[in-house]
């Protein structure tokens, strides 16, 4: 079994399956395993994602350019005691959303979905909405069967390079997964999940990838936590009958176009954005020495 | 377009915080351990382009010593790989090359490498985005290899039917050639020939085919 676009995909779904079904499928015939590896695989993945969305809740990692560190546990500690102000599954995605990269700059060990830089969006909703409706393992392993699609169809008909369309392609990419998976996990149907996450790509159009001093540090971490909520807004919306004006083929399609417009200089080279402030210079000057 | 895996979009598991500094860096050099074959005592690495420039903040320089080390992309010792190098006897140096050569990927390395035995051998890799990597220099010879599969590099003189004897004697052995490609730098010269099998390799057909005389050297690489 396999599809080429969304449009294959939800033709199958069509036929009573769900996204994360035709994606296990398509793992086992295409990729020449079987059912059990495939499922083992993706368990593992699981557990280091939850570790490292849970460890920097109480310990601090610091990270190796030293600009970012410890934001998970403010976050924490911010919402035990109950002065949190966005609600129990949006706070939670939001401190899961910044312990993975700050796991990730600490040089521990993450999962890559579907980069390193935007590695903190899908375990943060994943780990929120299994805490707030009691998801289980099955339910979770699905949303990354169904991440794992969209991700797949990014990746072939758009981009998930922030050096080759900036930003957009790595937390843009990571929230329409994540929307997706959060669509499938509540309930949604295979065209909720796609209208989910052409909302989510949408949203995050024209994100431009300008880390400071080239680290994936920051505004990567922060950007991981609109990722998240992002993608939970964008669930609720499908799922509430909502459907995106812009079908997910096209989104992506023009994902990678205004990706490819983009200057050299918004797409991961240190020299644009939030890297060339001032402040983003003097980082680099401590961080690397000798200034320019 | 080759088949992209689910693992591919969630995956690799990896040692933060870059998947080409520093995933693709470990893959690297953990492949051109596996090619010398025995403990490696020695490797200077020059790193280009953006390697060179942010190999610290990415932590390239930890992964590259742990994947010579042997070190899988997600083993947390990369993060201690220098002091484990000292402990293991493998002395190591970092150079910088900034030439600004277009030809060269951003991100490549080249390691020279000395194992135990003495034996040497330099490889050059490149490091192509999510922790996807290419060798694409064996002793200087261009080649294309992605240790994605089992594999044989075999050194030879480029003379009539070198590699039909690899053939017939790997098809003697059952294994079932997926690719198999030969790089030279000139004719009659030195060629370099990549087979790569969806199956293991035995020791005991590599054995048989390094009796043929125009064979310098093999190197086994299982996946």
């Amino acid at each position: 079994m396999d599809f080429h676009t969304a449009e294959e995909l939800l033709e199958l779904c069509a036929q009573g399956m769900s996204i994360a079904t035709v994606m296990r499928e398509r793992e086992v015939t295409q990729g020449e395993t079987d059912s059990v590896t495939v499922e083992e695989r993706m368990k593992k993945a699981l557990n280091i994602m939850r570790n490292s969305a849970h460890t920097p809740l109480t310990e601090v990692l610091p990270s190796t350019g030293g600009l970012i560190g410890g934001e998970a546990e403010k976050l924490n500690n911010n919402m035990l005691n109950g002065k949190n102000i966005c609600g129990s599954v949006m706070s939670k995605a939001l401190i899961y959303s910044q312990a993975v990269p700050e796991m990730n700059a600490s040089m521990g060990v993450i999962v890559a979905a579907p980069t390193a830089g935007s590695s903190g969006v899908l375990p943060a909703v994943l780990f929120a909405l299994e805490e707030e409706f009691n998801l289980t393992e099955k339910q979770l392993l699905d949303g990354m069967f169904t991440a794992g699609a969209v991700g797949y169809l990014l990746m072939k008909h758009a981009s998930v390079s922030g050096a080759q369309a900036g930003c957009q392609a790595e937390v843009g990419s990571a929230s329409a997964m994540a929307a997706a998976a959060a669509a499938a996990m509540m309930g949604g149907t295979a065209q909720q999940s796609f209208d989910a996450a052409s909302i989510a790509l949408s949203n995050l159009l024209g994100l431009v990838c300008d880390p400071i001093a080239g680290l994936v540090e920051a505004p990567c971490q922060s950007r991981n936590a609109i990722g998240a909520a992002n993608a939970l807004t964008c669930a609720e919306m499908a799922l509430s009958g909502i459907k995106a004006v812009v079908p997910f083929s096209e989104m992506a399609a023009a994902m990678l176009r205004v990706g490819t417009k983009l200057p050299n200089e918004l797409r991961e080279t240190a020299l644009g954005g939030c890297a060339v402030t001032p402040t983003g210079c003097a980082h680099n000057c401590r961080i690397f020495g000798g200034c320019n | 377009m080759a088949f992209i895996s689910v693992f591919d979009v969630i995956g690799p598991n990896m040692v933060g915080p870059s998947s080409s500094h520093t995933a693709g860096a470990a893959s690297i050099a953990l492949l051109a351990g596996k090619m010398i074959g025995e403990r490696i005592t020695r490797v200077t690495f020059t790193l280009y382009g953006s390697f060179a420039k942010t190999y610290k903040g990415h932590g390239t320089d930890k992964a590259l010593v742990g994947g010579i080390l042997g070190f899988e992309t997600d083993d947390v010792r990369i993060r201690d790989s220098f002091n484990i190098a000292k402990e293991n006897g493998l002395e190591f140096d970092f150079v910088c090359n900034n030439s600004d050569d277009e030809d060269i990927h951003p991100n490549t390395v080249d390691m020279e490498i000395v194992g135990e035995s003495g034996r040497q051998l330099t490889v050059r890799g490149e490091s192509l985005g999510g922790g996807k990597v290419m060798l694409t220099r064996i002793n200087g010879v261009k080649v294309q290899f992605t240790g994605e599969y089992h594999a044989l590099i075999v050194i030879q003189r480029d003379n009539p039917g070198v590699v039909a004897g690899i053939t017939s004697v790997l098809s003697s052995w059952d294994v079932n050639i997926a690719y198999l490609r030969v790089f030279r730098e000139e004719k009659g010269g030195l060629a370099y020939t990549i087979v790569e099998s969806d199956e293991e390799i035995s020791e005991k057909a590599v054995e048989v085919i390094k009796k043929n005389p125009a064979i310098q050297d093999i190197m086994l690489v299982q996946r």
